[in-house]
């Protein structure tokens, strides 16, 4: 506490922090709205709802940063980002931004930090924000951390970024002390949806980009659409059912995508089915795989090694089934079923069916 | 060609045990590994040589025990190894890193050629950032190409490159000029074993092995920790979770009694469920 220099130089440079002059102006709380075929993505949200906390901690603005090919379409975008407690939306409407492509889009977003100086900037780990974010945070030259699961403003008004590291095993939290924004990526899910507010209004910056697409070295030839669309659905999903190596081989798996299909799910698996190649990455539950918050969550024959436990611990209701009784998953299940996931998966699945169908014909 | 494969070395996460009282990494005994997500951009790096023709250089920074993760990739099929090894880059954040390779890689790019591509993995399995790769592609001015699923053509003479990469909700098939930075993504090939001519010529190669100055750093304070905008202040264990889960029991008991229990008792916690399972079940 106090501004009182201190005597003993820390052991490490960076520990000390000593603003420099020219980021002192740096205010306000920054959240990317990634915006792509006429959609905000979800996580964008998810992290105004966390914005805000730090926002109002720091009593500062919230602010939503709109990027894309048209300017009627970004105007009818802001309201949802004012609809989730955005004080302003900065807009830049330029036709080279219509689709995502890292040079002019790094561009724009490190003129508007420059210009405008925010003093904590989020984007959502997708993809695209990873890929934004990794090269926003090297022209700009400051801190980037990624992955975060907890976000807080600490005493010295530093955020303090909380993620995972070693696979889960440890959690570390980061600190941008001297350089400005501090940056930091959040998965899609870590964070709850925020209520939105209808009818909430704030202001719009337009931000002229000054872009010309002859400048723009990378071509977008085509985009194909992912033909499983569900697998995107997977993060979303109010209901999940995910196997492990205790389903013993991969055509079990069909018991588990049988028990999410009566659900009206999503299904996926543990690390260990990737690498066995019994599954696509992209259906990968965990630290490295997705993050979810299902109402319900029935994880069959999985261990719950730490990196699972990392991506499924927001779920609201946790229904394990093992036939280890001192498996690790067990220590983060809301129900523990110590039993054959093979007969158990099925058993339910027919338990389910017949009292959806019966009721449904009764009702 | 010239290409530049970056790759690190790692523990072997699945055997990385944390000390109970101490809550510190016990790296004694772990093995330690590639990157293995950096072994699809070597793969590839090996694909466009064989096709085109010219040289694989791989290069990592680590200690000096890193020169085994570059014997193994020699041994895969790369034709030289260079290790990057200084105490000034201890404690380099992601920023700080993609300083260091940055340089080295121009240094590279003196000696034996500019490279036309630049490639890392996705991202490690112990910082899991993903930030190295854009952060080299910026300090270089190389067009940045993350999640790379196929490069469908390599155009020297037009300086050009077409790609595939995973997009939000799809893939982008991209058009850019050489020199790039590409960030494969996993399982987009099948990464070869290396002859026994490659094993052999692996474990006995004359590696490179530079020091900053040896790299031509001289700005040491984009290095190490001094380089370095993050600082970590705590590390700490996650927190156990405060209620036991309560046990279902399964003794003496058939599946169907099992699966009764569970839905009534999953009912229970979560009243509104049921309503909401029939509304999905009736496709409203």
């Amino acid at each position: 506490m106090g501004t009182a220099p201190t005597p003993a130089a820390p052991s490490r440079a960076g520990m000390k922090k000593e603003l420099p002059e020219r980021f002192k102006s740096y205010k306000h709380v920054w959240v990317f709205i990634e915006y792509e075929h006429g959609e905000i993505h979800p996580v964008s949200l998810e992290l105004l709802g966390e914005g805000r906390k730090l926002a109002n901690k720091l009593g500062v603005e919230l602010a939503g940063v709109l990027l894309g090919g048209n300017r009627a379409a970004l105007q009818e975008a802001a309201v949802q980002v004012w609809e989730h407690d955005a004080d302003l939306v900065y807009i830049c409407a330029d036709p080279v931004l219509e689709h995502y492509r890292n040079e002019p889009y790094t561009k724009v977003m490190t003129d508007l930090v420059n210009t405008y100086q925010p003093e904590i900037f989020l984007l959502g780990a997708t993809v695209l924000g990873r890929d934004l974010a990794g090269a926003v945070a090297t022209t700009l030259l400051t801190g980037l951390t990624a992955d975060c699961t907890e976000l807080a403003i600490d005493d010295e008004g530093s955020l303090a970024a909380t993620r995972p590291t070693f696979g889960g095993s440890l959690l570390c939290t980061i600190h941008t002390l001297n350089f400005r924004p501090q940056m930091a990526t959040i998965r899609p899910r870590v964070m709850a949806m925020p209520p939105s507010a209808p009818g909430k209004k704030g202001r719009i910056i337009e931000h002229a980009a000054g872009l010309h697409e002859i400048d723009i070295i990378t071509k977008v030839l085509r985009f194909i659409p992912d033909r499983d669309s569900n697998k995107a659905q997977l993060a979303y999903a109010d209901i999940v059912v995910a196997g492990g190596m205790g389903l013993r081989s991969p055509e079990n798996l069909q018991l588990v995508r049988a028990l999410a299909s009566v659900l009206g799910g999503e299904w996926g698996g543990s690390r260990p089915l990737v690498q066995k190649g019994w599954m696509d990455a992209d259906r990968q539950i965990g630290q490295t795989g997705k993050t979810i918050r299902p109402k319900v969550y029935i994880a069959a024959g999985i261990s719950g090694a730490i990196q699972h436990r990392v991506g499924v611990e927001g779920a609201d209701t946790i229904i394990a089934i093992n036939t280890d009784r001192n498996a690790p998953i067990f220590d983060f299940a809301h129900f523990a079923v110590v039993g054959n996931a093979i007969e158990i998966l099925p058993a339910l699945t027919d338990a389910f069916r017949k009292r959806l169908s019966v009721n449904r014909l009764a009702g | 060609m010239h290409i530049v494969v970056c790759i690190k070395q790692v523990p072997d996460s699945a055997q990385i045990r944390v000390h109970p009282v101490t809550n510190t990494i016990m790296r004694q005994g772990v093995p330690t590994i590639i990157n293995p997500y950096d072994l699809f951009a070597l793969e590839e790096a090996l694909r466009l040589r064989d096709r085109l023709g010219g040289t694989v250089t791989v290069l990592t920074m680590g200690p000096p025990m890193a020169e085994d993760s570059l014997r193994k990739a020699l041994g895969i099929g790369a034709d030289r190894g260079v290790l990057l090894t200084d105490r000034f880059f201890a404690g380099s954040d992601t920023l700080a890193t993609s300083f260091a390779l940055s340089q080295a890689i121009l240094k590279i790019g003196e000696t034996w050629g500019v490279p036309e591509v630049v490639f890392t993995g996705k991202q490690t399995i112990d910082g899991d950032t993903a930030q190295v790769g854009p952060g080299i592609a910026r300090r270089l001015g190389l067009q940045q190409l993350t999640y790379v699923s196929a490069i469908s053509e390599v155009d020297l003479a037009g300086k050009s490159i077409t790609v595939s990469r995973r997009a939000e909700g799809g893939v982008q098939e991209l058009k850019t000029a050489l020199p790039a930075l590409i960030t494969m993504l996993e399982g987009s090939n099948e990464v070869r074993r290396g002859s026994i001519g490659d094993v052999l010529r692996g474990a006995r190669a004359e590696l490179v092995t530079w020091n900053a100055a040896a790299a031509g750093i001289t700005e040491m304070g984009n290095c190490g920790l001094r380089g370095s905008p993050t600082v970590v202040k705590r590390v700490f264990a996650p927190k156990a979770r405060a209620t036991k889960a309560v046990p279902i029991e399964t003794r003496e008991r058939d599946a169907e009694t099992i699966a009764e229990d569970i839905i009534a008792q999953l009912y229970a916690t979560q009243p509104a469920l049921e309503a909401e399972l029939l509304r999905t079940a009736a496709g409203y």
